[in-house]
């Protein structure tokens, strides 16, 4: 039973590392480059929620509202300032500057909150549920992560193959200079990107920080590099390999946690990054790469 | 002895035959074309030769030597070197260093004695600089020697990514479309340039051209290649005649 | 003297006066020092300037050179760093002899450092570009992440390890060696300014040597054209392996300085964030261009000291200033506007004009 209980607990974290990851995994495969700020725009939808709901005392909904408004249009403005400039730049220079974005959000925190650990209540109030006679408990924020997390790769999966914008991200992914040809505004459908991108991320940072409710500037970092993780696990550029390597992350890190050492828990999550991608250099379903002699 | 020798040589790519059946014979300081319309399977034979892509079926001999299945690294060692459709020039490196890059294997001296400067790296570089110089002159580079390779004229790329593969000491030379975006100044240049290195240097060549007055002007033997199968082999005046030939080319 | 000088090439003349500038600007601050004229500020930056410097370097070999992202550089300088300590602690009562007792620890750390350069180089060629980048990432995180774990001690019974604190039973008179999140503690302090200088000019030159040899062309041309490099024969498997080791040893060898400069050593130090932090010198210094890396090694680690005027906003303007930096010398944009604007540019079209007036003439 206890196992169980760990396992659902891990798929709980991997619901979040997959939304996560999803905004790494899209950005990658339409933008072509790793914004290594992403985790930390989850940190600021932390504190936006944080700010609202303990701060000026008002109502979750807002809070959530407010937050996921706030990263978009941050994502959208960090890629219009910080991205676009060096689009035709090589990847090195892109990766530099979000790594700089990412310190500058951090620090940004860092002086307008203070260094100490703030501490959250969680945006729901939804009962546990209670099954096999009471003996396995299931909290509301963690039924709230996991549907959460199937709904929203089902939509976006919808979105991305069935609207014209989702087959004008693929056809940018695919192919940007042909895409440009066949009328597809790159400028907007990257923009467009990265506010998905956001507004996931901060989704994943209200049902992170209401199950384990302590945020400080820097509790976006290690999210952020472990659900990058994930999005390479699981193919980078694939949406449901962002889900697969969101999920078996979360549980490897759970179940090495309980079983085998709490201290080296994510040492155990990485080691096991590097087995796959020596069996699979491509993640488990990324898509082998060709290149034209 | 007959310098390359394919038999059979074919290979799929999810159920496409994008070569079948490939078979020719080059003798020894032989000048082949290998021509045929876009698509035809022309550079995929390249890739059978050296390496890149492992044949389905089929077997490669050079100079008698059972080569089937050998690394590219290995095939090179073995005495073939190739130039690319799309130039791949050391694009960070100078003129020089491209060629030197050639020369990779011919001279060595370990890594060790580069770092620390040992008699073996002073005595090897003044031979290394030297064979690379009368290769650049061959080819009219050697002014531009410490140039930065990508700022060649393009021309003058191709001239560079010749004389690069011919910086290995190769027994059998492929030459991907060298003369592809040249004007015919410039392609007039090349072909004397290669009557040159056939006979500086002996080197057996097969190289693969949509220019007909490059192919028809030096070409000994030509192999017309469509949709990975043979079409034509022969004597430039039989092959360029021919109206299965004629007929690939223009259509209907 | 001139007709040595004459008969150098360019790059080993850039190099000697390079080493020669290295050497100078030693003697001034050694000078400094003993007039008192230094702070206790700027000494304590002094050993940092060396082993980042030698950091910094180290990279460039991988990422410019061999022209591949790898994101956990501290993880070579923590091997390094660790065993030599580890080393230089156990033994600091059986050799006594300070200068053999360092230079072994140097050579402990640096084949501790290489051999992991050839696990992660094997590892690292299976996979390519970002995916590379991610699983240095992970080597570094787990060796952070295994040392913070590692309980070691010792006792007259022998070595004991263990994963968790509280388990180690060191019977009386046993030794702790390292002990967890706490790592080691009182390493004795062999490594000095000097030191830290020599193996900066070393490691300088070293790579410098790589660069213009056979060696260090055969990794220009991995990077800059893969399939171009195989098609002259230049064997990929063992110049990447080359390159990763070469450049984790002089990682090592800069762990060991640091390891032994220092009351308190603690893997915790060496995440992600110093990787990415030594990542942003070389970038910063020009991918490929090792005087660069120097050369920013100490700007950036001077600047957060001098901005300190500004209190809690430096890291915020220094973030800013990385942001800005970046996008004026790598956008297309910026590098146009610079390219009609500069000096050197004017002068160029000058030049042009003149003889395009002399030709007509």
């Amino acid at each position: 039973m206890r196992f169980i209980s760990y396992l659902i607990d891990g798929i709980r974290l991997g619901s979040v590392y997959s939304i996560i990851a999803l905004g790494y995994t899209m950005v990658y495969g339409i933008a072509k480059m790793l914004n290594f700020a992403h985790g930390d725009v989850i940190m600021v939808g932390g504190f936006v929620i944080f700010t609202v709901m303990s701060t000026w005392g008002l109502s979750p909904v807002l809070a959530v509202i407010l937050a996921i408004i706030v990263c978009t249009v941050l994502g959208v403005t960090i890629e219009r300032i910080a991205y676009r400039p060096l689009r035709k730049a090589t990847s090195l220079a892109v990766l530099i500057t979000a790594i700089g974005v990412s310190y500058l959000l951090q620090n940004l925190a860092l002086l307008i909150f203070g260094a100490n650990i703030k501490s959250f209540t969680s945006v729901f109030s939804i009962a546990p549920l209670r099954l096999a006679g009471g003996k396995l408990s299931i909290s509301g924020e963690t039924l709230i992560t996991i549907i959460s997390c199937i709904v929203i790769m089902i939509g976006l999966t919808l979105f991305v193959n069935r609207s014209k914008t989702g087959r004008a991200m693929i056809a940018v992914s695919e192919d940007k200079d042909a895409a440009v040809l066949m009328g597809v505004n790159v400028n907007k459908t990257i923009a467009i990107t990265f506010a998905i991108g956001s507004a996931l991320a901060a989704i994943a940072s209200v049902l992170q920080f209401s199950s384990i409710p302590s945020i400080s500037a820097t509790s976006g970092a290690m999210p952020g590099i472990k659900a990058f993780i994930a999005a390479v696990f699981g193919g980078i550029g694939s949406i449901p390999g962002a889900m697969i390597g969101g999920i078996l992350l979360g549980v490897i890190e759970i179940l090495g946690r309980r079983y085998i050492s709490m201290e080296l828990s994510d040492a155990i999550v990485f080691l096991i990054l590097i087995i796959v991608l020596l069996v699979k250099p491509t993640g488990i379903l990324g898509k082998k790469y060709h290149e034209k002699v | 002895m007959d310098m390359l020798t394919v038999k059979n040589l074919g290979i799929s790519f999810g159920g496409l035959h994008a070569v079948d059946s490939f078979n020719i014979t080059i003798k020894k300081g032989e000048l082949y074309g290998l021509i045929g319309p876009n698509g035809a399977g022309k550079t995929t034979v390249f890739n059978l030769l050296t390496g890149v892509y492992k044949p389905d079926v089929g077997q490669i001999f050079l100079e008698g030597e059972n080569i089937t299945g050998f690394s590219t690294i290995e095939i090179n060692k073995a005495g073939i070197a190739r130039t690319f459709q799309n130039i791949r020039l050391f694009k960070n490196m100078s003129v020089l260093d491209n060629v030197k890059c050639g020369l990779h294997n011919r001279y060595r001296y370990s890594t060790l004695s580069g770092i620390f400067r040992l008699p073996s790296y002073f005595k090897t570089e003044k031979i290394m600089n030297e064979q690379a110089y009368e290769i650049l002159e061959v080819f009219g580079l050697e002014d531009e020697a410490n140039t930065l390779s990508s700022n060649l004229p393009y021309g003058k790329q191709r001239k560079l990514e010749i004389a690069r593969a011919l910086a290995t000491n190769p027994k059998l030379l492929l030459l991907d479309e060298p003369a592809a975006g040249m004007n015919p100044a410039e392609t007039e240049e090349l072909m004397s340039t290669i009557s040159l290195i056939r006979k500086q240097y002996g080197v057996t060549i097969l190289l693969i051209e949509h220019d007909m007055k490059l192919v028809a002007g030096i070409c000994e033997k030509i192999f017309v290649l469509n949709f990975g199968i043979e079409l034509a082999n022969g004597l430039p005046q039989d092959v360029l005649n021919n109206p299965e030939v004629i007929k690939a080319y223009l259509g209907e | 003297m001139t007709e040595t000088w004459r008969k150098l090439s360019k790059s080993t003349r850039i190099n000697t006066i390079t080493v020669g500038i290295i050497i100078l600007i030693y003697v001034l601050c050694q000078i400094m020092i003993s007039a008192g004229m230094m702070s206790y500020l700027m000494k304590g930056l002094l050993m940092q300037f060396c082993y980042y410097g030698i950091l910094a370097v180290s990279l460039n070999l991988t990422v410019g050179i061999l022209g591949e992202l790898s994101l956990g550089h501290a993880g070579f300088m923590c091997i390094g760093a660790f065993t030599s300590a580890f080393f230089s602690k156990y033994m600091v009562d059986i050799i006594k002899n300070t200068f053999l007792r360092f230079s072994l620890a140097i050579i402990i750390g640096a084949v501790s450092a290489a051999v992991f350069g050839v696990i992660i180089g094997v590892v690292v060629l299976r996979v390519r570009g970002d995916y590379l980048a991610i699983v240095t990432l992970a080597f570094g995180e787990i060796v952070k992440n295994v040392i913070n774990a590692l309980h070691i001690g010792f006792d007259s019974r022998g070595f004991h390890i263990a994963l968790e604190a509280g388990k180690l039973e060191l019977l009386e008179g046993g030794r702790m060696i390292i002990d967890g999140s706490q790592g080691i503690i009182g390493t004795p302090r062999d490594s000095t300014f000097t030191i830290g200088v020599i193996f900066l000019i070393l490691t300088y030159i070293i790579i410098a040597n790589l660069i213009n040899s056979r060696s260090g062309r055969a990794i220009m041309a991995i990077r800059d054209n893969r399939i171009a490099a195989e098609s002259v024969g230049i064997d990929i498997t063992k110049f990447k392996i080359l390159a990763f080791t070469i450049s984790a040893t002089l990682a090592g060898v800069a762990g060991v300085i640091y390891s032994h400069n220092i009351t308190t050593l603690e893997s915790s130090k060496f995440g992600y964030n110093m990787s990415i932090m030594i990542l942003v010198f070389v970038v910063l210094g020009g991918i490929g261009n090792i005087r660069g890396s120097m050369i920013a090694a100490v700007i950036l680690t001077l600047l957060p000291e001098y901005l300190r005027f500004l209190k809690n906003y430096r890291m915020l303007i220094y973030a800013v200033v990385l942001i800005v930096m970046m996008i004026f010398n790598w956008s297309p944009a910026c590098i146009n506007w610079r390219k009609e604007h500069s000096i050197k540019g004017a002068v160029c079209r000058l030049t042009k004009k003149i003889s395009k007036t002399k030709k007509e003439a």
